[in-house]
């Protein structure tokens, strides 16, 4: 008897579980029908393009007049192919050293300076004033990349460009430079376009935790007679260093994803072999020579380097300062 | 008490130190504001005057000039309508969508909470490049519609996660005492959570609402040949791009004879003025909320 009701139990409690699962399903019919809906958008705006990426596998031929069973499935399949054309062009490590150069310089910048002023708005002991430098220091982060790229190629420029007058104000030169017609400038140019634009909206984190250290701290050290640089140094750098970490993570997770507006908007001609990132590469074989399996196969391997570098980043912080993002 | 002590026994370096805290500070906000201002100053000062130079953060010789100029131009003010509609319909598809989905996510007891919680926050981590989305944009038949701008990114994992970590802040016994009364789960959203919820929403909408009008790499991929779907971001883009790289896709001549009335620099600085002044006087109003949304998701991660 026994025996009999343990074989049945198993099935028997996976009908009255399924059965429980239908009658929630129909108590929570309101939050199905609001969270379902936008469910299957994101399966089809972010996880259909995701089998996309068969196509850096394949020979990928448009066919506009075949069916949309044999666009996706007639398709020759070659293996590792395109990546094996990828890796032995010259082009692609071209293009490479530029989007690591440029991700590095930024991640170092874009890292360090909003550090360093948010440690400097939070000494600022005027309250209005403080208030007023931070508001504006955010105001570029709203700005499109168009605009401050235009800023950018106007405050450069060779005639009344700001810089250019102001150089030559100070005589450091005698005649307008082309900062934007030289290679070895772009890197810098890109870097301090987007420290310029960011440098304000990344203070705001690290200014909320510095909110969150307790002014005991700080009386205790003024009593011990420490400077103001020995208190940022023993108290505010430390009070931060958990958000310091993550957010540090996080960009170099991102580091091969820099994006490309910028680079897009701020090149020429003269300057494009110093200009071109992987994101563009990809563009420009994928869509504008419409080779869609080589441009989605430079997009898979920046997505793999990405989550690599992801997870290594977390894993070398989890050991070291046992903190990590997941 | 601190501010008078502090004046006591203050030692010299700390002096030093305040003085060189305000000059780097006040160094920052020139270097941030003066870019604007020049710009501001140029497209206001006569065309031909600006080329002797010497413009700073007031024009010399003033004129409404480039203005006109740019605003006879049709292209602009059909870019200024589609840039508007879009910066208001995305808002609110995304308000909405988010907003909705976070009200569920936020909810102990809905059975789908965890997976879509995962389902939704890989989506952060993964992607599947520009060329997979261009062509599932084409299969779809989208390109050449105005639904691109606002429907491909209208459900984003991280606006719905800030939304969810306030929603999670609000006592879950007015839901129950909504319930008691016999309100559904959409009543309670609608009625008791969404106006709860408004400092959340008001940055999320802030966030969405710049997104969209900064936009204009979607027109140049999927509307370019669509110039009844421009953009006021792709107009300036166009026009930037026209002389600085020299590499000309643009050629439209009704605007390359406006520029040749004034010069292409004051419409530069002109068009760059109108597509920046919309969020000047947005943002500094909503600067509480996003300050609360900002550190909001970080918290969350």
């Amino acid at each position: 008897m026994e025996a009999v009701t343990g074989k049945k139990e198993p099935k028997e409690r996976g009908n009255r579980k399924s059965s429980r699962f239908w009658r929630t399903f129909l108590q929570q019919k309101y939050l199905y029908m609001m969270s379902l809906p936008f469910v299957i958008w994101v399966f089809v705006f972010s996880y259909v393009p995701l089998w996309g990426w068969t196509m850096a596998f394949q020979k990928y031929k448009p066919m506009p007049t075949a069916s949309l069973w044999d666009r996706v499935f007639d398709q020759k399949w070659v293996g590792f192919d395109q990546f094996q054309r990828l890796f032995t062009d010259d082009q692609f490590y071209l293009v490479l050293r530029n989007t690591l150069a440029m991700s590095f310089m930024g991640l170092i910048a874009g890292f360090v300076v909003p550090i360093v002023f948010a440690v400097l708005l939070n000494e600022v002991k005027n309250i209005a004033f403080k208030r007023v430098a931070q508001t504006i220091s955010y105001l570029p982060h709203f700005v499109s990349w168009v605009v401050v790229a235009g800023i950018v190629i106007k405050m450069l420029s060779t005639d009344n460009g700001a810089v250019n007058d102001l150089l030559m104000w100070l005589g450091i030169i005698d005649e307008p430079y082309q900062f934007m017609a030289k290679e070895k400038w772009f890197w810098g140019i890109v870097t301090a376009a987007d420290v310029w634009k960011e440098t304000g909206w990344n203070t705001i984190i690290y200014l909320a935790a510095m909110a969150g250290i307790s002014s005991e701290l700080y009386e205790a050290a003024r009593v011990d007679g420490a400077s103001r640089l020995r208190q940022i140094w023993h108290i505010t750098l430390p009070g931060i260093r958990s958000t310091i970490v993550i957010l540090l993570i996080m960009s170099i997770g991102h580091l091969v994803s820099i994006g490309f507006e910028k680079q897009f908007l701020l090149s020429n001609n003269l300057v494009s072999d110093y200009a071109q990132v992987l994101d563009l590469y990809a563009l420009q074989y994928g869509l504008q020579m419409s080779n869609f399996s080589y441009g989605t196969a430079i997009n898979v391997f920046n997505s793999v380097v990405g989550i690599i570098l992801l997870f290594s980043a977390n894993g070398i912080f989890k050991k070291i300062t046992k903190e990590s993002i997941m | 008490m601190s501010t008078k002590s502090k004046r006591i026994s203050a030692p010299i370096s700390d002096r030093i130190f305040d003085v060189v805290v305000y000059a780097v500070v006040i160094m920052v906000v020139i270097v941030t504001l003066y870019p604007f201002l020049n710009v501001l100053a140029l497209s206001l000062n006569d065309s031909t005057d600006s080329v002797r130079g010497g413009i700073s953060i007031y024009p010399r010789e003033f004129t409404w000039k480039n203005y006109e100029v740019i605003f006879s131009f049709s292209g602009l003010i059909q870019g200024f309508k589609i840039s508007i509609l879009r910066t208001i319909v995305g808002t609110l598809l995304g308000l909405l969508s988010a907003s909705m989905l976070a009200y569920t996510l936020s909810r102990p007891d809905f059975q789908g909470r965890r997976f879509i919680s995962i389902f939704l926050a890989l989506t952060m981590y993964v992607s599947g490049g520009m060329i997979a989305s261009y062509i599932l944009i084409k299969e779809l038949h989208m390109m050449g519609t105005f639904w691109v701008y606002v429907l491909p990114g209208m459900v984003s994992a991280f606006n719905v996660f800030i939304i969810r970590s306030f929603m999670d802040g609000i006592p879950y016994a007015l839901q129950e005492s909504a319930k008691l009364d016999g309100a559904n789960d959409f009543t309670i959203y609608w009625r008791v959570i969404l106006p709860m919820a408004k400092p959340a929403l008001a940055t999320i909408a802030l966030f969405l609402a710049v997104g969209q009008w900064n936009s204009w790499f979607d027109t140049w991929l999927y509307n370019a040949r669509s110039p009844e779907l421009t953009t006021l971001q792709y107009e300036l883009m166009k026009v930037l791009q026209s002389t600085t790289s020299g590499n000309g896709d643009y050629r439209n001549t009704n605007m390359t004879q406006v520029m040749a009335s004034v010069s292409p620099e004051s419409v530069k600085m002109a068009i760059t003025i109108v597509v920046t002044v919309p969020i000047l006087f947005v943002y500094p109003f909503l600067q509480r909320y996003f300050v609360q949304g900002m550190t909001l998701g970080a918290v969350k991660g």
